[in-house]
């Protein structure tokens, strides 16, 4: 009996098996980098805010403490985002007729709140404590990058849950001293293992893996 | 009815059957429910399939087929879910910020709430400046840091979307200051001496408005303020009248009396005091140890009640059982009155009276606010002739400013209004045309009045017929004051301005009348408060200051006065039995979840299962078993009630217990006007209420009208086989152990470790490595003597953790939502079973059934022992939910949340996740405030403190039933109670190790009366 396919047909049967395999596993990949690229992540994406206000500038240049505007750090959940008065303080005296600072103005004259996008933000289902962190170590440019070299604001990590467990699983490799917490220029030592190693243990932190730790 | 009448007739009792089965099971047997007697098929459906009402599958069955098809789309899409991107967010921060707030910290204020008049003490947190959860104040003596479901339940009528926003004027928007203008001219045609003028309000109690009101009565001393209040205490006062010739408060001392005698007094979970009476009640019931003193309570009642559960000895006498009852225990407690008359048990009375004359000033006789006047007057006789005045009961001034009949200030108001003589009428506050008695034709009546105006939170029935409606402020949103049962002021201060512009409060709208109009009902009760005391200037400062923050401005309790008995007192008698005019006795209560209709479109109230009834969404024609065979009547059906020349529909429910030839009808239901909740559930008990007899009548006749009514009813719902339905073991007597451990004081005695016989878990049986809890562990203790079943707690738990409300039919099928349910137990026949309450949240085994089943590890068991529960990773199997013995677990079958009403983003707790569709949910031992503790902890460099956790049932609970806590620490609460020899655990023998635990409940029966 005659064969009822060509000979060359075993290529296309090959291909097309071997194609399977890989096409799943290419779009497998694709999706992968998909999620881990800037554009769905929004990591070192610069955000467009109402007015341009400069970290590098604030933080950086003039060395203005993080709780000067982030007041709640030490005691909420939430860090908190300066009311339109913090930055009267020193903008009601300088910089007063700055185009720039308009809107700024204009919310203290109106009573109207300015409306900032943010930069980083967590899904509703998670519940993340600010103070928490801070009192046991964790700088705020661990999580937040070097926010006094960012003229304007972005994302430093992807906060996806895989990177909070990787401090929570070694919380070593990343604690620092407490005096170094809102040090914006900090830099891991070397030795960061052995000063990680003997700050857990001194600040009695847990490795909390837990889920309702976050989700609750 | 048309559409409920198409309901297939699966639960129909049988109660012959029911009744053969009790007689079978001896007086031992605990039952849960007549469904469960008479084993209906609906019973069945819920004893054997976790979802009973599973419309997804599919009765051909599945092919193999479609199994895979299903899996293979379950699998590609179940990750596409996660592939959303997130919005981009705005953050919207003060201008400038106000003081003391703290973003993502909640603060707490002090106010007050009033029912009825009387005011109880609460703590209101505010997160951001939106109220989200009730709690009581400590130290305010009508709350001792518990509360009830109303105030638990208060803040959602707050952001009630249903409440009226604008001035409304003859149906159409208005605004304030049109409203202003016409009262202006109202006054100026009032002029001469305001003989037109009527304002009707409910009770007063608030000094500050009293006065207002007098002010404008000094202003037209013609004008009249009567006061209505349908579920007040009219009955108290008239009876007080009676007893003592003048209408004075009277104030229980629970806390000090051995022996109680309740003549139909709900006192554990309504009426004035009520939360405070529930602490210091169940106080005496914390049975430490077998040489613990307990009180001994007896309850008469016609419908069984909260308190009647409580009782060591109960009757369910009928209304006029009750007056006789009355006399004959009064006369052989020796107060000069004849016997009494009626159906009620003689030698069971005496027993009573012998009890209560051995514990002479130890004693106490509280009679119920809607027994009439005379019941109350004999009470006063009783507690005076056994030596209890000033001891366990005290009288003061009344709490109300002005106490007036509330029936006939309304009835001579009505008799104005027929005579064309009102001209002008504020109705501020209340909804008459809806609760005045049928008699009155109140609605009629008033549309012969000029001018019409309205207050109120909802444009109601009464709002409707009036030219003028103004909503009113909720008391989270205003200031006022009011007094506690005892007389205490306490202040009211609002949370948040009023969330709609047209909302304005009584004072404001007096003020119109007044001569200060626009003043602000702050600068009213301010200026009042610093009119009346001596402090001045800097010194009223700081006592304002300080009355704002403990909420109640000290020493202001009314103080104890002297009263003596009439000596004509014996002259009181009961109405005699109407014997020419048979048919059964009727009896009207306030509602025990919306109470008189106020919180009738409140979602959370008509879901609440009611105590012992388990009823939700309805009221029915409640009657006993006895009754319902001689008349013929099956639970479910749609009869006509004729009282007298009047009429209305209700459908008929068998309550264990009742007493017979009585039918109780809650009051409240049958709304016409009241939203998009309350419009329409159950029946309207107005349309029979009379002023006659307003709490109760002879002459009710019922009439069949063929039609089914079907309740909403969760009592045979979650219900655990206890009876090895179908089971290999049905010959294991370890599995027939009962849910509910029950002693008397003798047995206990004798055998202090009742509870836990034969019901300890099998140690180290498990094929799962055992879990070790370092630090904390935390574990929950629940005394079965002491829940009053209040339900408190399960509206707490509601308010705390977001959970929805689902809906009359999604209750029928067996999806209600409550993450903690109060399951009743019943024991011995139909006619007077004894009563238990046993509240189950989750029981945070430590081999938890449910964790070993998951396919996707959503949930898990946490270091501390918390059984987790993680909505972001469910996927909806169901199998822990199928796998859990105690069905504490409950789905999201439907989007059950409202994710679309912007007002209902206000009452969310925004420390818990708000769910969606197709999640699994369940007590979580409210580890937000776990979370929140050892995070305050852990940054103070300490450990959590005991009691520093209050889980929202705990909090919420007036009778100290519940305690928390870590049970690694054998300092705490918790861990003494659990080592206390009642305590036990449910299933022991599963070992599923649950770490909520029981305290078995201790009968006191009086050793003389053997039933």
């Amino acid at each position: 009996m005659s064969q009822i396919f060509h000979h060359s047909t075993n290529v296309l049967s090959r291909l097309s098996i071997y194609g399977g395999v890989f096409i799943v596993a290419l779009l497998g990949a694709a999706l992968y980098g998909i999620e881990l690229s800037p554009w769905y992540t929004d990591v070192n994406v610069a955000r467009e805010q109402p007015v341009p206000f400069s970290h590098k500038h604030h933080a950086g240049e003039l060395g203005i403490d993080c709780r000067y505007c982030h007041t709640s750090v030490e005691k909420s959940a939430f860090a908190g985002v300066p009311p339109t008065q913090t930055c009267m303080t020193c903008h009601s005296q300088i910089w007063t007729n700055a185009a720039m600072l308009a809107p700024v103005h204009a919310s203290y004259r109106d009573d109207k709140s300015i409306a900032w996008t943010r930069v980083n933000a967590l899904p509703e289902f998670v519940y993340f404590d600010h103070s928490i962190h801070i009192s046991k170590g964790i700088g705020c440019t661990t999580c937040h990058g070097q926010v006094a070299e960012m003229p304007l604001t972005w994302r430093a990590q992807t906060l996806y849950m895989s990177w909070c467990l990787d401090c929570h699983r070694q919380p070593e490799k990343y604690v620092r001293r407490k005096s170094e917490v809102f040090n914006p220029n900090y830099h891991a030592p070397a030795d960061q293992m052995e000063l990680g190693a003997t700050l857990v243990k001194e600040y009695k932190i847990k490795s909390l893996q837990n889920c309702s730790v976050c989700h609750r | 009815m048309s559409s409920d009448a198409n309901i297939p007739d699966r639960n129909s009792i049988d109660l012959a059957a029911a009744k053969t089965k009790l007689a079978q099971g001896g007086e031992k047997r605990f039952w849960q429910s007549l469904e469960e007697l008479s084993e209906t098929k609906e019973y069945r459906e819920f004893l054997e399939h976790e979802f009973p009402h599973d419309t997804a599958k599919n009765p051909e069955g599945i092919d193999r087929r479609d199994v895979l098809k299903l899996a293979a789309a379950s699998a590609a899409l179940a990750g596409l879910s996660a592939c959303t991107k997130l919005p981009t967010e705005k953050i919207v921060p003060y201008v400038k910020p106000p003081e003391e707030i703290i973003p993502g910290k909640p603060l707490f204020y002090a106010t007050s709430m009033q029912l009825a008049g009387v005011a109880a003490g609460l703590l209101v947190e505010s997160n951001m400046g939106r109220p989200t959860k009730i709690e009581g104040n400590p130290e305010h003596p009508g709350s001792l840091g518990g509360t009830d479901v109303f105030a638990q339940a208060s803040v959602l009528t707050m952001y009630d979307p249903d409440r009226s926003q604008t001035v409304i004027h003859e149906g159409r928007i208005s605004d304030w200051n049109a409203f202003a203008a016409a009262m202006g001219n109202a006054r100026v045609r009032q002029a001469a001496k305001g003989a037109g003028l009527r304002i009707l309000t409910e009770t007063v109690t608030s000094p500050s408005l009293a006065a207002q009101i007098r002010a404008v009565l000094a202003q037209f001393p013609e004008a009249k303020w009567h006061q209505y209040e349908q579920c007040g205490r009219d009955n108290v006062r008239a009876g007080a009248k009676l007893a003592f010739g003048k209408p004075v408060n009277p104030v229980y001392k629970f806390d000090k009396a051995d022996v109680i005698v309740s003549l139909d007094a709900d006192f554990l979970t309504a009426g004035a005091g009520h939360v405070r009476y529930a602490r210091e009640f169940s106080a005496r019931r914390s049975m430490e140890s077998p040489s613990s003193n307990p009180n001994r309570l007896y309850v008469v009642e016609s419908m069984p009640t909260s308190t009647g559960a409580m009782a060591d000895h109960r009757k369910p006498l009928s209304p006029s059982g009750i007056s006789g009852f009355a006399h004959t225990l009064a006369a052989s407690v020796g107060v000069a009155v004849p016997n009494g008359t009626g159906e009620f048990p003689v030698e069971w009375t005496h027993a009573v009276a012998k009890d209560l004359q051995q514990h002479r000033g130890s004693s106490l006789v509280i009679a119920g606010e809607e027994q009439p006047a005379f019941v109350h007057a004999l009470a006063h006789a009783m507690n005076a002739a056994l030596g209890n005045v000033g001891k366990t009961v005290y009288y003061t001034d009344p709490l109300e400013v002005n106490p007036v009949d509330g029936i006939e200030s309304l009835r001579d108001l009505v008799n104005d209004m027929k005579a064309g003589k009102v001209d002008a009428l504020l109705i501020l506050g209340g909804n008459p045309v809806y609760d005045a008695p049928a008699d009155f034709d109140f609605g009629p009546a008033l549309l012969n009045v000029k001018l019409r105006v309205h207050s109120g939170l909802y444009y109601d029935e009464t709002g409707e017929l009036c030219h003028w409606h103004v909503p009113a402020t909720h008391y989270l949103e205003s200031w006022g004051d009011a007094r506690a049962y005892d007389g205490t002021i306490g202040i009211i201060q609002p949370l948040i301005a009023p969330l709609y512009s047209g909302c304005h409060s009584t004072y404001e709208i007096i003020a119109l009348l007044g001569t200060e109009p626009g003043k602000s009902n702050h600068d009213i009760v301010r200026d009042y408060w610093s009119g009346q005391r001596p402090e001045k200037d800097r010194a009223f400062e700081a006592l304002w200051e300080r009355s704002l923050h403990d909420g109640l401005i000290a020493g202001t309790a009314l103080p104890a006065i002297s009263v003596s008995v009439r000596s004509d007192v014996a002259k009181v008698e009961a109405p005699g039995k109407f014997e020419e005019n048979p048919g059964q006795e009727i009896s009207l209560r306030p509602d025990p979840a919306i109470f008189d209709g106020r919180f009738a479109n409140n979602g959370w109230l008509q879901e609440l299962p009611k105590p012992n009834t388990r009823l939700t969404w309805d009221n029915a024609a409640m009657i006993s078993a006895a009754t319902a065979q001689s008349l013929g009547l099956a639970s479910g059906d749609y009869v006509k009630l004729k009282l007298f020349d009047r009429e209305t529909k209700a459908g008929v429910m068998i309550v264990p217990g009742h007493a017979d030839n009585t039918v109780t009808l809650h009051l409240g239901y049958g709304r016409r006007r009241a939203g998009k909740v309350g419009t329409g559930p159950g029946f309207n008990a107005n349309f029979i209420r009379q002023s006659a007899a307003p709490w109760s009548a002879f002459g009710l006749r019922i009439e069949k009208t063929g039609e089914k009514y079907y309740f909403a009813v969760t009592q045979h719902q979650y219900i655990i086989d206890r009876q090895g339905h179908g089971s290999e073991e049905e010959s294991d007597n370890a599995f027939k152990r009962d849910l509910i451990q029950v002693a008397t004081l003798e047995e206990f005695r004798a055998n202090p470790n009742f509870a836990r016989e034969g019901n300890e878990p099998t140690p180290g049986l498990s094929l799962y490595p055992a879990f070790k809890y370092e630090g904390y562990s935390w574990g929950m203790s629940i005394d079965l003597n002491k829940c009053v079943g209040c339900n408190a707690c399960v509206v707490a738990c509601q308010s705390e953790n977001n959970i929805a409300v689902v809906g009359k039919d999604q209750v029928i099928a067996g999806r209600a939502m409550h993450w903690i349910r109060i399951d009743t137990y019943f024991r011995g026949g139909l006619e007077n079973p004894e009563m238990y309450y046993e509240p189950m949240p989750c029981m945070h085994c430590e081999n938890a059934p449910c964790e070993v089943v998951c396919p996707v590890g959503a949930t898990t068991h946490s270091p501390e022992g918390l059984n987790e529960m993680t909505y972001n990773r469910c996927v909806g199997t169901r199998y822990c939910s199928n796998n859990c013995p105690y069905k504490v677990r409950r789905f999201n079958f439907f989007l059950f949340s409202d994710w679309h009403t912007p007002s209902l983003y206000g009452v969310r707790n925004p420390n818990v996740t708000v769910r969606s569709r197709g999640v699994m949910e369940k007590c979580t031992y409210c580890v937000q405030r776990i979370n929140g503790a050892k995070i305050r902890s852990e940054e103070e460099n300490r450990s959590v403190r005991d009691g520093e956790i209050v889980t929202a049932c705990q909090g919420a609970c007036p009778a100290d039933a519940i305690v928390f806590g870590n049970i690694n620490d054998p300092n705490s609460r918790v861990a003494k109670l659990k080592a206390q020899s009642r305590n036990y655990s449910l299933l022991a023998e599963l070992n599923t190790r649950p770490r909520t635990t029981y305290l078995a409940r201790v009968r006191n029966p009086n050793p003389e009366i053997h039933e």
